[in-house]
């Protein structure tokens, strides 16, 4: 009977670990001021309820509880540690002068996005940016996120640990930017869920194309930067990548091998996040600060709402390209409005865009460009032209499926010379 | 906490500024600086030298040797700083970016140590 108590109270636990771990962890580090302070404080939190539960029942509001245990467990830490180092003595008088809050829980959502805006300073590198929001947002463990990279664990958990150093040693504030900032830092905190989203939908090596955890954590905190701070392009942002995760199942073949968007097979796509992902983009768009990601959500919209790639609105799509153009200035979106005008004008007005975007040099070594002049080179029937722009994108391109892909292709035009 | 912002401008660009625009630059620099002053979050600052001034010093088991020129040759060199006053990181970035220098140059903001008084 006890044992059947301490099961259960156990799962109990595991669950809310799970649900509530990082909400506690986030005040904790708010009550404590520290990183690594408040990760043994909540170790300790939850160890004392696998200790307490069984024999006194779990507490009615679980999360208030760990934060309080969590908090005097850290007391006691450098109460004990402060008899020999005077650095822990400062830190404990500054504790325990501040009072213990009446209510721990008050303000907790807001410790949530105080969590994140630090985790997403723009004075850390990108990389510690992305590796520290995992770690400590999404609790994944160093190993996840090292394995999801493809980094050496020892190298990424040196760039987890310089990364708090520098939060502590810098003066890094624990705190929801000021409404002047907010622009700038959520432009951050934006970046950094799309770099996860992305390194999980186009895996940057290896042999396969997609990491789907990572994609999923990515929406995760997507969702839950909207419901924390429901800004437009945030909306924009979780709308986006929705609307190409509902594409999935469609991009790759049962080999791993890359399926064009206008070949998949659109009865595979995610229906329900596709809509998900529609209502999201209407929301952002009724906003008057509609920005890139809002404008790129939009456009996957459309491509999605289509039955198929000739039934596509592609003067709609050219028009949002062009008001992307407009809110962010690049070479890339430039190719990618080319592609759109192919599909509007025909594959001769296209290519003359892009050719004049590989004039100017800037993309000369990005391979969607010389793939696009390929393809379009392809379709007006100019096979010697195709094939050294294939050739070219074969040297540039570092994923398998792509690779196996352009060789197909590059035999396919070979038998038609 | 404490600040040093370690301005590096480029010294040959600012060597052929005519002497118009110099003035201006050199205005710009003074009311930073007492807007600095005013708001509490001064410190203590200094201009310069050129880095053609800079000796790098060395000593070895008792041999001291010294070498021309600043320690690192870059781009930009360091032409001053300022010691501040602030808050927290976003504080001291937002004085640092006020710096004209800012503008052509860069701020390298670094934080002081702070030892406990014993």
């Amino acid at each position: 009977m006890k044992d059947d108590i301490a099961a259960h109270v156990r799962d109990r636990v595991d669950a809310i670990y799970r649900s509530d771990s990082r909400r506690v962890l986030a005040t904790l580090i708010r009550l404590l001021g520290d990183f690594d302070l408040a990760e043994e404080a909540l170790h300790d939190a939850f160890a004392t309820a696998v200790e307490q539960w069984p024999e006194k029942g779990i507490p009615s509001n679980p999360s208030a509880w760990l934060i309080s245990a969590g908090r005097f467990k850290a007391l006691d830490r450098l109460r004990r540690n402060a008899r020999f180092e005077s650095a822990d003595g400062e830190i404990l008088d500054h504790l325990q002068a501040s009072e213990t809050p009446d209510q721990p829980e008050q303000g907790v959502e807001d410790d949530r996005l105080r969590l994140i805006f630090t985790c997403c300073h723009p004075a850390l590198s990108a990389d510690a940016q992305i590796a520290l929001t995992l770690r400590e947002v999404c609790g994944l463990t160093t190993e996840e996120v090292a394995r999801a990279f493809l980094t050496p664990a020892p190298t990424l958990a040196q760039r987890i640990v310089r990364a708090k150093s520098k939060i502590r040693d810098a003066g890094i504030p624990y705190e929801i930017p000021s409404l002047r900032d907010l622009p700038d830092r959520l432009d951050s905190v934006l970046h950094v869920i799309y770099l996860v989203f992305n390194e999980g939908y186009v895996a940057s090596a290896g042999p396969q194309l997609t990491r789907e955890s990572l994609s999923a954590e990515a929406i995760r905190l997507g969702r839950l930067l909207v419901e924390l701070l429901p800004e437009p392009e945030a909306t924009g942002l979780l709308a986006l990548m929705l609307l190409h995760e509902a594409r999935r199942a469609g991009r790759t073949s049962s080999l791993g091998d890359l399926i064009l968007l206008e070949h998949q097979d659109r009865s595979l796509w995610d229906r329900e996040q596709i809509q998900e992902g529609i209502a999201l983009v209407e929301r952002a768009l009724t906003s008057r600060r509609i920005g890139p990601y809002s404008l790129q959500a939009a456009i996957a919209a459309v491509h999605a709402e289509a039955r198929d790639a000739a039934s596509t609105d592609w003067a709609q799509i050219v028009a949002l390209y062009d008001l992307l153009l407009k809110a962010e200035p690049s070479a890339v979106i430039e190719l990618n409005r080319a592609a759109a005008i192919a599909m509007r004008d025909g594959p001769e007005a296209g290519l003359k865009l892009i050719d004049k975007i590989l004039k100017n040099g800037e993309l000369e070594d990005y391979y969607p460009a010389h793939a696009a002049r390929g393809e379009l080179c392809r379709r007006l029937g100019r096979i010697s032209d195709a094939m050294a722009a294939y050739r070219r994108t074969l040297e540039l391109v570092t994923q398998e499926p792509e690779r196996r892909f352009l060789e197909r292709r590059l035999v396919e035009l070979d038998s038609r010379v | 906490m404490k600040y040093l912002c370690l301005i590096y401008d480029n010294e040959s660009e600012w060597a052929k500024f005519p002497k118009d625009l110099q003035d201006k630059y050199m205005g710009e620099y003074t009311a930073f600086g007492d807007s600095i002053k005013k708001s509490g979050q001064y410190v203590g600052a200094n201009q310069l030298q050129p880095s053609h001034t800079a000796t790098v010093v060395r000593s070895r088991n008792g041999k001291v040797s010294t070498t021309d020129g600043p320690f690192v040759e870059t781009k930009e060199q360091l032409g001053g700083y300022y010691l501040v006053e602030a808050k927290d990181l976003n504080d001291a970035i937002q004085v640092a970016s006020r710096i004209p220098s800012a503008r052509s140059g860069a701020i390298e903001v670094r934080p002081i140590v702070e030892r406990i008084q014993a």
